[in-house]
């Protein structure tokens, strides 16, 4: 009996390892299909860009566009670019998730301000904002605050949304234990309510990172201005492909890098949840 | 009743809004009082420019949306089906997936022009990445068996993706559409705003230069409504789309 056990078990264990290996043979193999296929897209610009099929306005080679990229940042335009750009969508960014955090768990706690804001969340969230713009200028001007502002109107919304629904799905037991070993209401707050939502809360700021990136752009391309929308819609007026391409090319790899490295932050913060044992187990 | 409690909050900003324009708090031309907007919006109902200009922004709006939804389902569907497909456009997706995609609106407006092909071309480019991930993974979470069965029992390859994946992939497309409605909308709007002769976002920013601020925010609220009711009706179409599941 024992030994038909240890047999499964063996097999089991067996199987565990290939299982291992396999996905690692997976992953590499999509590692390199990956970096592949995107070769291959660089190379389909370029050829194509080169066929005559198109004029170079139309679409600059992608060797063209790099150059350009070169000589901006030689230049220097575009680590000043680069530098407002991220400095305006990331001050909205986080003054969006500090509002955002805040104003969630005082709903959460106070009938008042969730009967007061409840409405003015449930029916803003899904509005687009965008199209308040205009207003925006009209009161603030088309400088940083104003560009900063409409980043923090339109980023807010998901982030106390996403506090809101993490507060209330908290265990009660969880709460019930605090209370009964002593904690007080700051404490509760703090140390286990917070915690506690904190995956669906970091959800929230995953929704209103790329919010930020596209609405800063928007402003930069309405307002004008330094930035890389300011610049990209500068390129776009004079008729300069390679300026317009370098400019989405920038905007790509910003958003890319932000985006990944919000995942990353993620998956560090919350090592201590099942999600990510989930996720690297899986 | 309930829904008055509920929603009297917004009746008390727009109280708050007529009171501060009318006794001059905040100066009444940055802030028009509001029954002077509603008396604008009439007034451009009658004239016929909030019409012929939405009609040009939710043509643009649905065309987009709809190539997105067609091109994007199919693609993300066949993804989850064949792993050559997946292997190859899986980083590709991957990688627009982060891109600000405001960052497509002068690259649109290089390829067209400033009409409508430019605004629609932007929302399909746009609106097509949450919709083909959303479908492909809904359709990577239906069930093999019910593949397994339904090629046992003989279905073509296309009638069981139509048949078999397309039900079970259901949930999370209408997921990533609803996602793609409302990046449809800001990007329309921006877009319009920025480089366009017609259209909401193009009559907002005529009435703000002009000085007609009544109006401009008069069209504003209008295009915020607008979204709102998009996708509040989009939710009822889901629920009812989703009926079969319990």
């Amino acid at each position: 009996m024992a030994r038909v056990e240890d047999q499964a078990g063996l097999a089991a264990a067996e199987a565990d390892i290939a299982h291992v290996a396999s996905r690692r043979l997976d992953l590499a193999f999509r590692g390199g299909a990956g970096a592949f296929s995107v070769l291959l897209l660089l190379l389909f610009w370029q050829g194509f860009a080169h066929s005559g099929r198109v004029t170079p306005f139309m679409l600059p080679s992608f060797t063209v566009v790099l150059e350009y990229i070169k000589n901006d940042a030689i230049g220097g335009d575009l680590w000043i670019n680069l530098g407002l750009t991220l400095y305006r969508a990331m001050a909205g960014f986080f003054i969006a998730a500090a509002g955002g955090i805040v104003l969630g768990a005082l709903m959460s706690r106070n009938k008042l301000v969730h009967w007061f804001f409840d409405p003015i969340i449930s029916v803003g969230f899904p509005m687009p904002k965008i199209a308040f713009l205009p207003v925006i200028i009209l009161w603030l001007g088309v400088y940083d605050v104003a560009k900063i502002s409409i980043v923090v109107f339109d980023a807010t919304f998901p982030v106390v949304t996403a506090t809101l629904a993490g507060i209330a799905a908290v265990e009660k037991e969880l709460l019930w234990s605090a209370r009964n070993m002593g904690a007080n209401e700051r404490e509760m707050m703090w140390q286990v309510v917070l915690p506690a939502a904190s995956p669906q809360i970091l959800t929230g700021l995953q929704v209103a990172l790329p919010i930020a990136l596209i609405v800063e752009i928007i402003a930069e391309m309405v307002m004008g201005g330094y930035g890389l929308g300011g610049a990209m819609m500068g390129a776009s007026r004079f008729a300069n492909s390679p300026g317009v391409f370098a400019g989405i090319v920038e905007i790509a790899v910003v958003g890319f890098i932000l985006i990944k490295a919000m995942a990353m932050i993620r998956r560090r913060l919350l090592v201590w949840h099942q999600e990510t044992a989930e996720r690297t187990s899986a | 009743m309930k829904a008055l409690i509920r929603y009297s909050p917004l009746l008390l900003l727009a109280l708050a809004w007529e009171a501060l324009a009318r006794f001059n708090i905040v100066d009444s031309l940055a802030l028009p009082p509001l029954s002077r907007v509603a008396v604008a919006w009439v007034d451009l109902v009658r004239d016929g420019e909030l019409i012929t200009n939405g009609e040009a922004s939710l043509y643009r709006a649905f065309a987009g949306l709809l190539l997105a939804v067609l091109f994007g389902g199919a693609l993300g569907m066949a993804m989850a089906r064949w792993r050559m497909l997946d292997i190859f456009a899986n980083p590709l997706v991957e990688l627009f997936y982060p891109l600000p995609k405001s960052a497509l609106i002068p690259i649109t407006v290089l390829w067209l022009g400033f009409g409508d092909g430019s605004k629609i071309l932007l929302i399909f480019l746009a609106c097509m990445i949450p919709v083909t991930i959303g479908a492909y993974n809904g359709a990577r979470g239906s069930e093999q068996v019910l593949v397994w069965s339904a090629r046992s029992m003989g279905a073509s390859r296309l009638r069981m993706m139509w048949d078999v994946v397309m039900p079970s992939a259901l949930p999370e497309l209408l997921n990533g559409i609803r996602t793609a409605l409302a990046l449809a909308f800001i990007l329309l709007v921006s877009s319009e705003l920025i480089v366009s002769q017609q259209g909401f976002g193009y009559l907002i920013g005529y009435l703000g230069s002009t000085g007609a601020y009544e109006g401009m925010y008069a069209v504003v609220l209008t295009v915020a409504f607008l979204g709102f009711a998009a996708d509040r009706l989009y939710q009822i179409l889901m629920q009812w789309l989703l009926r079969w599941r319990e």
